[in-house]
Parts: structure tokens; sequence; C-alpha cells
């Protein structure tokens, strides 16, 4: 694949980043214009366009990013440390776990409270961590997992939690079924205090990946070659694993199940900058920011004024595209 | 200087390694020979600590069976069979991941530690294609990337699996007289599991004969390549007779 601007790829993805941000607080129902955005900015500016812009466009803007990056990171490390291409928190059943653990939480105690909205991220973040484990038992034979089996038992594990959420919905309180809403992929009601609760868990997640990339790479050539060249491999996995699945529990908590983002992001980084881990990670956060972005915007613009889930964009235009990569990849024999 | 003594090892609880002892000196290759499933791979694997063993590795003092992953790194360095490595990892970047016990957990290579990588090519005859992939590699260049990846390590101690396995016999030659060359000029001490009695027969300084996971016998390859060991080791009638120009044994099937 050639894409240029090669030579830059820390450069180009920033400011395909910053365009992508400044699009997504520019449009909207009224559009603002990026001088007006400035202005905003400066504290000068129309008082109305402030008020849309701090209070509704800046925070689900900032959630959106987070989010996007957290999927794509974590997508990223899970590929990593299974081995595997389709490794995807989406796919293989993590973010429907993460998923169930919110709407528990939720079903408890609906968010009234700074301290009800706390809890979420947390019990997504227990849930996503039970079902990487269990998933990864499942699907592994001996020392390798095998994508057929990876894929198996996330997609069953993922039907069983997505099932579970859905009757706990039901048979819950109509406040709880705004929760669908939020399970869908929307991010509009969630304002500043849903980033505050889960910042804490991304920036652990994401932090420890960002610097796991030398490690992520021995372990592409296996446990015993990995910790034949000094690597505590079974410490290194159980701490990447516990980091990728925050990532993946912040970005579901406010967001819901937002698939192929962390697949496809990753795959084609891989393709652009090459297999180094070192750069994988960072490029895949920064890519996966953007890429939500876009389709967030774009979820916003297609039935205007109404808006679509943010996961049904994603899907739509991630599975299809997918399908073409894989083959590519597989003509190549490299992913 | 590697001293293995009493290690054991088992799979499952199936015990596959008993009780073996024995030492390879510096500047030495020692040669693993045996059926296949006598527990060569498994020496190696449990020497390298990455399945669990009972019994001492020690070198000079130390043991290893008290060591981290990382500390382990630092004395021994293993050499896999090239089956399936990343295929998307320049030669480069997979040579230099030999320095990883020095690096710090981030992986930032120092000038030195460049330098180590490029010697290391250039010792297996590699630096021409150190900016190919992996993937695109024969299996004999793959085995030499390896090889380069271990000297890389600058351990005093090499272990080999099977790394003449699948190649063809110029490769195998080639590579054999590399490591034994290594042995002697680095004065490391090296144990290398080999299938071809001829080619243990003929690089190795001393040759230990495994069976069904007991040491059967250890020393030179005359007194251990000899028909009623190597007969019954294999459960096959063998003819031993003197290569013509050299002064080592070589093994023939005794088929009528």
């Amino acid at each position: 694949m050639h894409i240029p601007m090669k030579s830059k790829p820390f450069l180009s993805s920033s400011i395909f980043l910053l365009a992508a941000l400044i699009l997504s607080l520019a449009i909207g129902s009224v559009f603002i214009s990026p001088k007006e955005l400035w202005n905003i900015v400066r504290g000068a500016g129309n008082e109305t366009f402030g008020f849309i812009i701090w209070q509704i466009r800046l925070p689900r803007t900032v959630l959106i990013a987070l989010t996007g990056a957290a999927l794509s990171g974590s997508g990223a490390a899970y590929q990593g440390l299974f081995r595997n291409p389709l490794a995807d928190p989406y796919l293989i059943g993590v973010a429907s776990g993460a998923g169930l653990g919110a709407v528990i939480a939720m079903s408890i105690k609906w968010p009234y409270s700074f301290w009800g909205l706390m809890a979420i991220p947390m019990a997504a973040f227990i849930a996503a961590l039970l079902t990487v484990f269990f998933v990864y038992f499942l699907a592994r034979v001996g020392q390798t997992i095998p994508t057929t089996n990876l894929i198996l038992a996330g997609v069953a594990f993922s039907s069983f939690a997505t099932s579970l959420t859905s009757f706990l919905m039901l048979r819950s309180t109509s406040e709880v079924r705004r929760a669908l809403g939020w399970l869908l992929g929307g991010a509009s009601q969630a304002g500043w205090t849903a980033i505050l609760a889960i910042l804490p868990y991304l920036v652990i997640g994401l932090g420890i990946l960002l610097i796991s990339g030398h490690a992520l790479n021995l372990m592409q050539f296996g446990d015993d070659q990995a910790q034949q060249l000094g690597l505590n491999v079974t410490r290194v996995k159980t701490i990447l694993l516990i980091a990728a699945s925050l990532a993946t529990a912040a970005a579901v908590a406010f967001s819901g199940i937002i698939g192929f983002i962390g697949l496809i992001v990753p795959h084609l980084i891989r393709l652009w900058a090459g297999p180094d881990y070192r750069r994988l990670i960072p490029l895949s956060v920064l890519g996966g920011a953007s890429a939500l972005l876009l389709s967030d915007i774009l979820a916003r613009i297609v039935l205007a004024p109404q808006e679509i889930p943010v996961g049904i964009v994603t899907a739509l235009a991630g599975a299809p595209f997918f399908l073409w990569v894989l083959r590519r990849s597989k003509n190549q024999g490299f992913w | 200087m590697l001293k293995i003594q009493n290690l054991s090892a088992a799979y499952n609880g199936h015990r596959v390694l008993h009780d073996v002892s024995f030492d390879v000196k510096n500047g030495e290759v020692l040669a693993l020979i045996g059926p296949n499933g006598a527990g060569k791979s498994t020496i190696i694997r449990a020497a390298s600590g990455v399945i669990p063993s009972t019994g001492h590795i020690r070198t000079n003092g130390d043991d290893f069976q008290s060591l981290t992953p990382l500390q382990r790194a630092c004395y021994l360095a293993v050499v896999p069979q090239a089956i399936s490595l990343p295929p998307a990892f320049t030669v480069w970047e997979t040579v230099l991941m030999g320095r990883t016990p020095y690096l710090g957990f981030l992986g930032q290579a120092s000038a030195h530690d460049e330098e180590l990588a490029r010697q290391a090519l250039s010792r297996v005859n590699a630096l021409a294609f150190s900016d190919r992939r992996v993937g695109e590699l024969s299996g004999g260049e793959r085995q030499r990337v390896l090889l380069a990846r271990a000297l890389c390590q600058s351990t005093p101690i090499l272990l080999l699996d099977e790394p003449t396995a699948h190649l063809d016999l110029q490769y195998q030659v080639n590579l054999l007289e590399l490591i034994r060359d290594l042995a002697r000029r680095e004065n490391l001490a090296v144990l290398i599991a080999l299938h071809d009695l001829n080619l243990a027969s003929h690089y190795a300084d001393r040759v230990a004969l495994l069976v069904g996971g007991h040491l059967k016998a250890v020393g030179t390859p005359h007194e251990v390549l000899t028909s009623e060991l190597i007969s019954e080791a294999y459960c096959l009638p063998v003819q031993v007779i003197e290569h013509p120009f050299m002064n080592v044994p070589l093994v023939l099937p005794d088929t009528k």
C-alpha cells in the first residue's frame, strides 16, 4: 500500500488528528467556522456559540477522541499479545463484556451522583478483565491461540454478554433503558464528568501500552524466544492484558460498544509504518482518535438533524474495509 | 562453562528428562544426539528456563534456576529452529533484539548496541541483506539471522536447537563450520542438538547420547558413536566405519 508522507508518520498523524478535532467542533446543527472557534478559544466570540462549544461539542469531541484512542491502542496491544491480526476489543468479546459490566453497574444504581458515575468504568473494567482471561483460556491450544478459536470464543462470549445486557435493560426500570442509547455508541449526553470518570483508567491503561512497544516486539517471536531474550513473559503478558482491558473498559463505559476501530486502525498503521510496536502503539492511538472523530461526524450528518449511533458507522465502513485489508495482507503474507 | 547436574523435567506430569548431568567447556562444541523425543530440545528449553525443571544449571558459581529471565539471558543465548518467525521485521530489527538484556524496558539501542549487531551480522555473513524482511529470506539465511541475534546477546554460552534441520547440505556445512569456528575464537561453550549423527561426528568435540530422557553416554565421537550404542539407541542395526580421510567415525545404517 502506498500512502504518502511515510517518512514522518507522527507528524502526519498529528496533523490529521488536529484537523479531525477542528472539524468535529465545527460541524453540527449549527456550523461554527474555525475562525469563530478561534474567537471562542480566546474568550471573545458569540456567547451562544461559546456555550455550545464548551458544554456540548468539546466534551463530546474529547470523549470520542479518547474512546477512539483507547479502542485502537488496546486493539493493537491485543493483536500483539495474542499474535493474531484479528484480535480486536470487539471481536474477542472484551467490549461486550465491559458493556455488560457497565449495565450491571447502571441497573444497580443509575448514575445521578458523581460516585454513581465513577462506578461504571470500574464495573466495565472488572468485567472486561474477566472476559479477556475467560476467552484467552477458552481459545488456547497449548502455547498458541488459533485465530478461529479466538474469534469463535470471542463471538460466543460476546453474544452471551449482549443477551444478558439486553435482558437486564428490558427487565429494569425505564431509567436504565436510557443506557441503551449509550451502549449503541452514543456519547452525546455524557459531558465533562464522564471524561473525568474514565481518565484515570485511560491514562494508566494507554500509558502502560505506550511504553511496552519493545516487549510486544519480543512477543512476536513467541513466548519461548521472548523469554530466552530476557523478557519475563508471564508477568509482562499479565500487565499488558490488564492495561489493554483498562483502556477498553474506559472506552466502553460511556461510549458503548463500537466495533472495528481497534482492528482497522492498527492494521492500516502496520501496513503504513511497519510492524515495530514502539511506533505502532502511539500511531494507533493517534489514528484511532482521528478515525472515530470522523465516524462521529458522519454519524451526525448522515441523517441530520437526527443522529445515528457511531457504532453503526464504524461497522458499516469497517467491516467491508476490513475484508479488503484482509485480502491484501493475505496476498502479501504480512500482517 | 555450562554445568548441568541432575536435570529433570516433566510435561503435564509426564517425566521427559531423568537426572541428566554433563558439562560443556569453554571453546567446546558438545552435540546432543538421540532419536526423536529423546529429550534434546527439552534440555535446551529447561536450561533456558522456558519450562520448569529440577536440578542445577550452573556457570562458574551461579545457578540459573534462581535467576530472572533477564539475568539468565546475559549468560545464555538460544538459537531456535527458524520455523516460524514474525515475517515483517527486518533482519536488522530482529538481530538488534538480541541486545534486549542490556537495554531498558523501552528497548532504545545505543550506538554500541548497533555496532555489536553489525559485527554479529558480518560474522554470519548477513550484513548484505540486513534491510530485508525476515519473511523474504530462505531457510538458511533465516537461521544465520537467528545465530547473529544470539551472538549479539554477547553470552558465554550458546544453545542451538537443531539449527540445520531444514537446510540444504551446503548450508548445514556452512553453519556448523561457522559455529565451531565461533566456539574456538570466542571461547564459547556451545551445546547443539543435532539429529544427523555424521554432522555431530564431524563438528562436535564431544557427543552426548540421549535415549528416552536418559543420558546414555557422553564422550568423544569415537567413544559414543559405536555400533553397539547407536544400534541400541535407535533400534536399528548400524555399522560404524572410519571416515576415509578424516579422523572421525561415520555411522551407516546396516540395511541388507
